[in-house]
C-alpha cells in the first residue's frame, strides 16, 4: 500500500512548550486521516510542518512520497491546504483570489481564469464571485479557501478545523462538500475537535493530546474502547444519587461518571435506544426521579475521559501559534 | 536565471493583487497623495518666503527636494504593507504555494513603484501650480524622474526588509521615521549644503538623498546659476546614486528574502 503521508518521530518545540512530542502518522493513499485533538494539542503544528510551512525540530516527513525538508518545492506542487483562518485576501474578489491562486500554480493565464470560474460554480459562489471577500460569510469565506486548496488538483489534502466556528448549517455544508471530495479519491489529513466531525468524514482517527498520539483506529474502533453512546440522567433529587449510579453501572463501559452539583450522571453505552430504555425502567422501578434524560454521541471531551481520564482541557501555555492564532481571529471577527 | 524568471511572472501576480487592493480601498492612495501636496504647498510659502536660495528661487530649488523626500516616505508603504500581509492568513496561502520565494518581496517593491509614479505625478501638477517649472527638454526630465523612481525602488526594500524585522505596521512607520528624517533633512533637498556647518556639511554631500536631488534638479533645469559642486558624490550625482542604488539592492534583496523565509515561518 502506497502511504501519501508519514511522518515518524515528529517533534516540534517552541520555546519550552513542546507542541509535539514524537507523532508518527501513516496515511495510505486515497484516505482520509482525521487528528482528533483539543486546542494545543499539536494538530496545526503537525499541519504546518506536513505543508513545509515549519521545519521539524527532529524526526521525518513525507508527504506525496517526499522528503518535505529537502524538497519543499516538489511538494508544495502536490498539496492543496485550507487553514482554520481562511487564507484569502479580504480585498480581492472571490474570482481574482482564485485565479491569483490558479496564477502562482502556474497553471497559466488561461486555464487559471477557467479553473477559477470552475471552482467558483463547485462551490455554488458563482454569484457570490465578483464580489469582494470581506462581504462573504464565515462560510463562504471556508468554502472559497476550500476552493483555493483545490486549484491544482493537489494530491494530498490538508484541512486544519475545517468547520471550525461555522455555524450549523454551514458546517453541514462543509461536511458534504469534504465527503464528496473524498468521494472522487483523495487522499485527506483534516483535523478536528470534534468527534462527531472525524466519526463522519475520516476513515482513520488518530486521537492526540500534548503532541503525541494517545490512539488510533477507525471510527468504530475508537467507539467500542471508549464506549459508543453517552446516556445521561439529571436526577431531581440528589439523594438518588448513588441508587441511581449503580443501576447505571449495570449497562455502562468503564465508569459512571457523577456530578453531583448538577445531579448529573453520564454512562458509557453502546446499546442505542434500547438500553436507554431499560435504563428509565429501572429508573423508575427505583423510584428515582429523573428531570432530564438523553443518548447522545460521544464528544472529544468523552473520549479523552476514557482515554486518559484526563478532560480534554486546553494546553494552559497555549503554543505561539496558537496565541496567534486567535489573535487574528479575532483582528477578523473586528474587521467584519 | 530561471529563478529571476519565476520571481519576475510570480513577482506581477502579488503585484496586480496589491494594487486592485489600492482600487477597492481607493482612500489610501487619496490619504498618501495628499502630503505631497501638503509639502509642496507649505514648503513653497512658509520656507518659499524667508529662505534665499542665492542665484535661483528656493521654489525652484525646493521641488526636486520635495519630490526626493515624498518618495522615501512613500517607501514606508511598502514595509507597513508587508508588515500588515504578514500578519494575515494569506501568507500560508503564499509559502504553501509553489511560487517563487521571492514573490510577495518583488511584488511588494513592484506595486510600489506605480505607488511612487502616482505621488510624483500629483508633486509635479502641485510644483506647476506654485511656480516651478521644468526648464530642460521632455528627455533629461523624464531620466530625473527614472532617477528618483530607482532610488525610491532600492529604499523600497530596505523597508522590505524593515516591514518583516518588525510585524505591525505602526511600527514600520515609528521606525523608519527615525531614519528618515535625518537622511532627508540632513541633505540638500530643503537648504544648500555646501553652507551647513562641518561634519553636517560632509555628511549632506555624501548622503545618497543630496546626490538624487542634485540629479532630478540638474535634470528639470532649476540649478540657475548655483555654483557648480565640487564634491565627487555632487558633481557626479547620477553615477553616485547608481552606486548606492546597486549596493542597497545587493545587500538588501537577499537579506529581505532570507527575513521573509524566517519571519513568515517564525511564530506558526
Amino acid at each position: 500500500m502506497t502511504h501519501m503521508i508519514r511522518t515518524s518521530g515528529l517533534v516540534k518545540h517552541y520555546g519550552k512548550v513542546v507542541a509535539l512530542d514524537g507523532l508518527d502518522l501513516l496515511v495510505p493513499k486515497g484516505t482520509v486521516l482525521g487528528l482528533l485533538g483539543p486546542n494545543g494539542a499539536g494538530k496545526t503544528t503537525a499541519i504546518r510542518i506536513l505543508t513545509t510551512l515549519l521545519e521539524p525540530d527532529e524526526g521525518s516527513v513525507e508527504v506525496a512520497g517526499l522528503d518535505v525538508r529537502t524538497q519543499p518545492d516538489k511538494v508544495r506542487e502536490r498539496i492543496g491546504l485550507s487553514g482554520q483562518n481562511a487564507a484569502v485576501d479580504e480585498h480581492l474578489t472571490g474570482y481574482e483570489n482564485l485565479d491569483m491562486v490558479a496564477r502562482l500554480y502556474h497553471l497559466g493565464r488561461r486555464r487559471s481564469k477557467a479553473r477559477a470560474r470552475e471552482l467558483l460554480g463547485r462551490f455554488e459562489l458563482t454569484e457570490a464571485g465578483d464580489r469582494p471577500v470581506k462581504t462573504y460569510s464565515g462560510g463562504m469565506r471556508r468554502r472559497l479557501d476550500l476552493a483555493a486548496a483545490l486549484v491544482a488538483e493537489p494530491e494530498v489534502l490538508f484541512l486544519d478545523e475545517p468547520t471550525t466556528g461555522l455555524d450549523p448549517r454551514s458546517r453541514a455544508q462543509m461536511w458534504s462538500t469534504i465527503q464528496e471530495l473524498v468521494r472522487g479519491g483523495s487522499t485527506v489529513l483534516l483535523t478536528t475537535q470534534y468527534m462527531e466531525e472525524a466519526d463522519r468524514l475520516a476513515n482513520d482517527i488518530v486521537v492526540i493530546d500534548r503532541g503525541r498520539a494517545i490512539a488510533q483506529g477507525t471510527a468504530d474502533e475508537l467507539k467500542a474502547q471508549i464506549g459508543g453512546e453517552r446516556v445521561e440522567t439529571v436526577l431531581a433529587n440528589a439523594a438518588d444519587l448513588p441508587p441511581a449510579q449503580a443501576i447505571l453501572s449495570g449497562f455502562s463501559v468503564g465508569e459512571v461518571q457523577v456530578d453531583e452539583q448538577t445531579r448529573r450522571l453520564t454512562a458509557a453505552v453502546t446499546g442505542g435506544a434500547d438500553v436507554l430504555r431499560h435504563v428509565l425502567q429501572r429508573l423508575s422501578e427505583a423510584n428515582i426521579s429523573v428531570v432530564d434524560v438523553g443518548l447522545r454521541r460521544p464528544t472529544l471531551d468523552d473520549v479523552f475521559l476514557s482515554l486518559t481520564g484526563h478532560h480534554a482541557e486546553e494546553v494552559e501555555e497555549s503554543t505561539a501559534d496558537e496565541l496567534d492564532e486567535s489573535s487574528h481571529e479575532r483582528e477578523r471577527e473586528d474587521a467584519r | 536565471m530561471r529563478n529571476v524568471a519565476l520571481a519576475l511572472a510570480d513577482g506581477a501576480v502579488v503585484a496586480k493583487r496589491n494594487l486592485i487592493k489600492i482600487k477597492r480601498v481607493p482612500e489610501i492612495l487619496i490619504f498618501t497623495t495628499m502630503s505631497p501636496i501638503m509639502f509642496v504647498v507649505l514648503f513653497a510659502y512658509v520656507f518659499g518666503s524667508s529662505i534665499e536660495i542665492p542665484g535661483t528661487t528656493y521654489r525652484e530649488y525646493l521641488i526636486a527636494g520635495v519630490f526626493v523626500q515624498t518618495v522615501i516616505f512613500g517607501s514606508t508603504f511598502t514595509g507597513a504593507g508587508l508588515a500588515d500581509d504578514m500578519t494575515k492568513g494569506i501568507i500560508d496561502r503564499f509559502r504553501s504555494l509553489p511560487m517563487s520565494r521571492s514573490a510577495v518581496l518583488v511584488g511588494r517593491t513592484g506595486s510600489d513603484i506605480f505607488y511612487n509614479m502616482t505621488s510624483i505625478l500629483v508633486m509635479t501638477i502641485a510644483g506647476l501650480v506654485v511656480g516651478w517649472r521644468i526648464r530642460t527638454g521632455v528627455f533629461e526630465a523624464i531620466g530625473g524622474f527614472l532617477t528618483l523612481l530607482l532610488f525610491a525602488y532600492a529604499i523600497s526594500w530596505i523597508m522590505a526588509f524593515v516591514g518583516m524585522k518588525v510585524s505591525s505596521p505602526e511600527v514600520v512607520q515609528n521606525a523608519s521615521f527615525m531614519f528618515i528624517f535625518p537622511m532627508t533633512f540632513i541633505a540638500n533637498t530643503f537648504v544648500r549644503s555646501d553652507l551647513l556647518p562641518g561634519p553636517l556639511k560632509t555628511f549632506a554631500e555624501w548622503n545618497p538623498v543630496s546626490a538624487v536631488a542634485q540629479a532630478a534638479r540638474e535634470a528639470f533645469g532649476n540649478t540657475g546659476s548655483l555654483p557648480q559642486p565640487d564634491v565627487w558624490s555632487l558633481a557626479n550625482p547620477i553615477a553616485y546614486t547608481l552606486i548606492w542604488v546597486g549596493i542597497i539592492l545587493v545587500v538588501f534583496i537577499p537579506l529581505s528574502v532570507r527575513q521573509y523565509n524566517r519571519a513568515a515561518g517564525r511564530t506558526k
